[in-house]
């Protein structure tokens, strides 16, 4: 009785819950339009610039990322006084959310009152609009999620740092490799792993952005933040009467294509660099 | 001699400190410092926040804006949503994830390598592309089986989270890194399935069940999406979603909107706060297990 309890009831209660995930289609089952929404997203001006903006978006965000990352995990691997603070520092970017974060930086970055604007002008750079203006937004936007994702990218590669034996960079050492020739050719291969799924899941995570855009710039000003996720909810519950299911599902597919080769690249690529020890 | 005297003479010019905190103690700062204006300014009167340049230390305490928070938006009841969601959620996700990850760790029934394969599967597919199906099935079961988990319910919120991908997949591979000599030993002695898995396999798998949990609790509590997409009235609204919608109110008052803030942030910020080592060994781990 009991096995059945465990072969029937964890799978059809698991099977349920996968049948919430995996329905993609039926959407668009009737009435059959064909390719129709595909030929209307490869006309649409806005689908041309939200992927513009969502690459440029995961071009900065990602590697930037993980330079931060890698910079404040490097110096937080030292054994000084202190520390627990430090990595608490960069860790509490975890527990915050994105909606929080996102209204935190709106008022950094207000142009008129923020504390952003008041350091330009301490350093004598000249005010800035930011989320006013069609061409800084999106690096507001990048600045405010590369915060937060900071603690993720210092945990992943702390652990990874941590992992390295001792022995190896000492033996760089005693051979007479210099701080950052070690780093360079000891440290830094042996975090290619780490290095590799940080890249893919914050591409991942970065095509897919869509809280802060919402939250901050509503896809504005202009168009100038429409990213992929952010159109294809507006066009699904926009409020703006729109409940175009079928032209969201399509956009929904492209995104999922995108992501599909973004990853296979990044993994063929990582075959090349990435050195596992076994 | 002077061989010896050369490096305590070169040691005598090195900072009293570790070189490290001269780029440490910035980085942190910067770190922290959206955190610090958040409370700064909801503490601040609108006059303080405007004024330019900032001012850095409020003249007194003031928690009018969190009274004045409080009387326009039931940040109390967002809370409990939150936290209703969040305990729930988690609850399921171990339970059921350790029920199918030990079936598919440990026995092979008909249909098993499929499943596994069908559910790898849905671990690499958006969650956009399955929003729009997520959400008419919420739709229908809301009005057809049951109100509860249906449109502006936050049974909706919970029920499509009850069990991951991620959470099965995890706890399986875990599972099976345990040495099966036990299991079988109390099989022989006459244990039954789920006694194995109850007594035998739970026991040892304290740190991956913190895992599973920890990482729910973050994605349940900061969930946004969702959440926005079937929950429209205020008194089902989570606390990003609640927030959301107290901003679009008060956009630009900003010392206001800093006290919602806090109020929404300091739940879990105190819980990660006092877990931090839990919620770290978390992350990490989702790391490791993708390397």
């Amino acid at each position: 009785m009991v096995v059945i309890g465990l072969f029937g009831l964890a799978p059809i209660v698991w099977t349920a819950v996968l049948s919430f995930q995996n329905n993609n289609l039926f959407t668009q089952g009737s009435p059959f339009v064909g390719l129709s929404n595909y030929r209307k997203m490869v006309h649409d001006p806005v689908v041309g610039q939200a992927i513009e903006h969502t690459i440029v978006y995961t071009a900065l965000f990602v590697p930037g990322t993980m330079l931060v990352g890698l910079v404040l995990a490097v110096a937080m691997n030292k054994k000084i006084r202190g520390m627990a603070f430090y990595r608490t520092a960069a860790f509490a970017t975890i527990a915050i959310s994105t909606i929080s974060e996102a209204i935190v930086f709106l008022w950094l970055f207000d142009p008129n009152y923020g504390v952003v604007n008041y350091a330009f002008h301490l350093l004598h750079i000249p005010q800035q609009q930011f989320v006013n203006s069609t061409s800084e937004a999106l690096f507001v936007i990048v600045v405010m999620t590369i915060w937060g994702w900071t603690g993720f990218a210092v945990v992943i590669y702390l652990a990874a740092l941590q992992s390295i034996p001792q022995v190896l960079t000492e033996a760089a050492a005693i051979d007479g490799a210099g701080r950052w020739a070690t780093f360079r050719r000891v440290t830094l291969p042996l975090l290619s792993p780490a290095s590799l799924l940080l890249l893919v899941y914050l591409t991942i995570n970065a095509l897919q952005l869509f809280d802060e855009v919402y939250q901050t710039t509503r896809g504005g000003p202009l168009t100038s933040t429409y990213v992929l996720v952010y159109y294809l909810y507006q066009q699904a519950f926009g409020g703006q009467g729109n409940f175009d299911y079928g032209y969201a599902s399509a956009i929904a597919y492209f995104l999922f294509v995108i992501v599909i080769v973004f990853t296979a690249i990044q993994f063929r690529i990582g075959r090349r660099f990435v050195h596992y020890r076994s | 001699m002077a061989a010896e005297a050369l490096p305590l003479a070169r040691r005598k010019r090195r900072l009293p400190f570790s070189r490290w905190h001269l780029f440490l103690i910035p980085a942190a700062l910067l770190l922290l410092f959206p955190f610090v204006w958040l409370i700064v300014t909801s503490i601040e009167t609108p006059a303080e926040a405007l004024h330019f340049p900032p001012i850095l230390i409020p003249h007194h305490l003031d928690f009018g804006n969190y009274r004045q928070a409080l009387s326009q938006a039931p940040f109390g009841r967002f809370f409990i949503n939150s936290a209703v969601v969040a305990v729930v959620t988690v609850v399921c996700n171990v339970v059921i994830c350790a029920l199918a990850g030990y079936a598919f760790a440990r026995y092979r029934f008909f249909g098993s390598g499929l499943l596994f394969v069908l559910m790898m599967v849905t671990l690499m597919v958006p969650f956009q592309v399955t929003v729009i199906p997520q959400y008419i099935i919420t739709k229908w079961l809301g009005t057809n089986v049951l109100a509860g988990v249906g449109i502006n319910h936050i049974g909706a919120l919970i029920l499509p989270n009850a069990a991951t991908a991620f959470g099965i997949f995890f706890l399986r591979q875990f599972f099976r890194t345990l040495p099966i000599e036990y299991e079988e030993a109390a099989r022989v002695d006459g244990a039954n399935r789920l006694t194995v898995l109850w007594r035998i396999v739970l026991p040892l798998s304290g740190p991956a069940l913190t895992t599973l949990a920890m990482l729910t609790l973050l994605d349940s509590w900061n969930a946004f999406f969702w959440p926005l997409i079937v929950i429209n009235s205020q008194n089902q609204m989570t606390l990003p979603l609640g927030l959301s919608t107290f901003q679009g109110a008060h956009s630009t008052e900003w010392t206001l909107l800093m006290a919602g803030n806090v109020m929404s942030l300091a739940p879990l910020m105190v819980v990660f706060l006092l877990a931090q080592r839990y919620f770290v060994r978390s992350v990490a781990a989702t790391g490791l297990a993708g390397t």
